[in-house]
């Protein structure tokens, strides 16, 4: 069968330079016009130096996605899945290559996209669905379930400004969530909105894979991922680097990270892929100890203690800098984030240059499993510097409760009891029944 | 819209690129959103709404009768100057607020812009055709006016539709080009208002053609402005045109809005990653 979705050989590349260049008026393109005869002597002048400095989002990225078939995209952020997203939804154009679409395609980038404040939940339905590609008829045809799916009847005719964001999100997802293309591709939208909306969300878009839609999914979350997905194509710069079985996928992507980081306790961040810098790259470098200060290599048991040396540099003057860790589980969930600005007893005065800050934990309790390090350097209320996955550390079993038993499910490991109160167990198993019966007969 | 045989191609594009009306077809539902989005929230949390659209033009005509007939003894080509001026004061405050809207729209839709894909000229379009609807309430006040003056309506007012496409040529002409280019040059928002205001004077807006030497009457055949503002006094109070000027005027009015719609199809691939 011919495939749905094409790509062959798709290749994004940004100048560095045109970032610089966002804002600039029209007298500084003259100018630059006129100094570029110069540049490109000096370019030719020497072999050695780069002319202009480019860097390749996407290199050579070429798969097809049978009719019907859920791929997932995973990856790591700056792996390029964004500007994937973003070339097969037509935002922006290839710099090589193509992609051949044969159907009706609708892209789901956020949720919510053309909504507006001052309108109401009515008008922004009508709104959005013609944004996304609806026509008016079908958003017609769809309107009250709809309104049904994102559960804000009463509020229909209320400008959107007012609702809670909770609602808010509910009503933008329901509207993209009865979009009927043949194609559909979609962003992390699904990290929003509460639990109970997300399972919701989860089981309309399970629908639509097996209503023999087509789906392009790129998602941080590894257990959507093997639900949905049958076939997951796995990103790191720019490059596919396994297609294949989402099991296998999620396997490789676990590992993927696996290499990075670099060996022992010390981890050189000069290097960083993942780095996402509004300064520069200020954060240098990582060592991990545990247990009587002894360097971190291998794992870390349960509850042990845990300590970083964050090794960054103040370019100017400052009173006002915080550092942030995020732990994040294999599935790339947050299960807890420690910050420099919790911290008490925290130094106060003027500091500038190179600067170690630690960072100690005296048990650390996560469950046996990979742990991935997220860290940011905030300068007053800016984000300096920041690096996605910057590390990476293994929790091992251990006898942590005392009982030779080893925790295997959640997140935490934390103390806990058990006890039997013999006295009150006759009196609290009727009370209790007798509590449930009549609550079940009212539903 | 047939679904099966729909295919397309995603690759590069460079240089000047032809016009897609397949697609402006087929996304035409969506301008009709824009348009209503823009008429339904312009007016929103204001005391007096969509009396706005009329308000402007109604004071602008008092300051300029008093300031050009009584002070400056302005004549109106023998119609009552406050008849002459607004006639010439709607369709101008028409293309001036469309122009600023439209050349602003693209920055201020960025989400849409950098989140999904449908024929973006549809953003400084949609800016225009909104403002459409205050263009039609004002020329409904004029016919209250025109009651109010006892002025007689003409034969020449079926001419009214063809300057009213000519305006919104003109408008979506240097709304278009102004938009695609403010995304990547920021110096059209502090050239504009003052381009503007100067735009008043050498478009025959409050003075008539007369008071231009003949020698350089041809010269106002490159303003489009020039052929819609003498259009619409010619439509709605008879007054006397040059043909030759007012098809330069209109002439030039389509090829600014054809280079208008090269120039935007030619920066459009570039919005997202520079906006």
């Amino acid at each position: 069968m011919q495939p749905i979705l094409e790509l062959n050989r798709v290749s994004k590349e940004y100048r560095i330079g045109r970032d610089a260049r966002r804002d600039e008026t029209f007298r500084e393109l003259v100018l630059r016009k006129l100094r570029s005869p110069l540049s490109a002597l000096r370019g030719a002048g020497s072999l050695l130096g780069p002319r202009d400095q480019s860097f390749w989002a996407l290199r050579d990225v070429s798969f097809d996605v049978a009719p019907g078939e859920v791929v997932g995209v995973i990856g790591r952020n700056g792996a390029g899945k964004s500007t994937l997203l973003k070339i097969a939804s037509r935002i922006t154009d290839p710099t090589s290559g193509s992609i051949t679409v044969r159907g009706r395609m609708a892209s789901l980038l956020e949720v919510g996209t053309g909504f507006h404040p001052e309108l109401t939940g009515r008008e922004n339905i009508y709104m959005n669905g013609a944004i996304l590609g609806m026509r008016k008829a079908e958003i017609v045809r769809q309107f009250d379930e709809i309104v049904a799916f994102a559960e804000v009847d009463r509020f229909l005719d209320t400008p959107v400004k007012h609702y809670s964001s909770g609602m808010y999100v509910r009503l933008a997802f329901s509207v993209a969530a009865h979009l009927q293309p043949e194609i559909l591709i979609v962003d992390e939208v699904l990290a929003v909105g509460d639990i109970a909306f997300q399972k919701k969300c989860l089981g309309k878009m399970s629908d639509v894979s097996h209503g023999g839609r087509t789906v392009l999914f790129v998602t941080h979350n590894m257990a959507a991922v093997e639900n949905l997905c049958q076939r997951c194509v796995v990103l790191e710069r720019g490059q596919i680097i396994f297609n294949g079985p989402a099991k296998a996928a999620v396997q490789q992507y676990l590992n993927s990270g696996r290499t990075r980081g670099g060996t022992g306790h010390v981890v050189d961040l000069s290097h960083a892929v993942t780095r996402r810098s509004l300064v520069a790259p200020l954060l240098k470098r990582l060592e991990f100890y545990t247990d009587g200060d002894s360097p971190l290599t291998e794992g870390i048991a349960i509850g042990a203690r845990f300590k970083v040396r964050i090794y960054f540099e103040l370019p100017t003057p400052t009173t006002s800098f915080n550092i942030g860790l995020g732990f994040n589980n294999a599935l790339g969930q947050r299960v807890f984030t420690a910050h420099s600005f919790f911290e008490p007893n925290r130094h106060s005065g003027m500091l500038v240059g190179a600067q170690v800050f630690s960072c100690e934990i005296p048990s650390l309790t996560f469950v046996p499993g990979d742990y991935w390090l997220r860290v940011w350097l905030d300068i007053g209320n800016t984000e300096a510097d920041f690096i996605d996955d910057a590390a990476q550390f293994t929790v091992i079993e251990s006898d942590y409760y005392g009982t030779g038993k080893s925790p295997w499910n959640g997140a935490f490991v934390l103390k806990h009891r058990w006890y039997l109160e013999p006295a009150l167990k006759q009196a609290d198993a009727i009370s209790s029944h007798a509590a449930l019966v009549p609550e079940i007969a009212d539903g | 819209m047939s679904v099966s045989s729909f295919e397309f191609t995603i690759r590069p594009h460079k240089g000047w690129q032809p016009i897609n009306f397949r697609e402006i077809a087929l996304y035409r539902e969506l301008l009709a959103f824009l348009v209503w989005r823009d008429v339904k929230i312009r007016y929103r949390q204001t005391l007096l709404g969509g009396l706005w659209a009329v308000l402007q033009p109604l004071v602008a005509m008092y300051i300029f009768t008093f300031v050009f007939h009584r002070l400056a003894g302005v004549d109106g080509d023998g119609v009552p100057y406050p008849l002459f001026a607004f006639a010439g004061l709607a369709p101008w405050i028409f293309f001036s607020t469309s122009v600023q809207q439209s050349s602003t729209s693209l920055l201020a839709n960025q989400q849409l812009v950098s989140k999904i894909y449908f024929p973006r000229l549809f953003i400084p379009l949609g800016a225009i055709g909104a403002l459409l609807l205050d263009l039609l309430l004002s020329l409904c006040l004029f016919g209250a006016l025109m009651l109010w003056y006892h002025f007689p309506v003409t034969v020449s007012i079926v001419w009214l539709p063809a300057c009213i496409v000519a305006a919104l040529l003109a408008a979506a002409g240097v709304g278009l080009t102004l938009a695609a280019l403010n995304v990547s040059f920021r110096d059209i928002k502090y050239a504009l208002p003052f381009v503007l205001q100067m735009g008043i004077f050498v478009t025959p807006v409050i003075y008539p053609m007369r008071y231009i030497p003949p020698d350089w009457q041809w010269l106002m055949g490159l303003n489009p402005m020039a052929g819609v503002v003498l259009g619409f006094r010619h439509a709605l109070l008879g007054t006397e045109v040059s043909w030759p000027l007012m098809g330069a005027s209109f002439a030039s009015s389509l090829l600014l809005f054809v280079g208008g719609l090269l120039i935007f199809a030619r920066m459009e691939r570039r919005f997202a990653d520079v906006i």
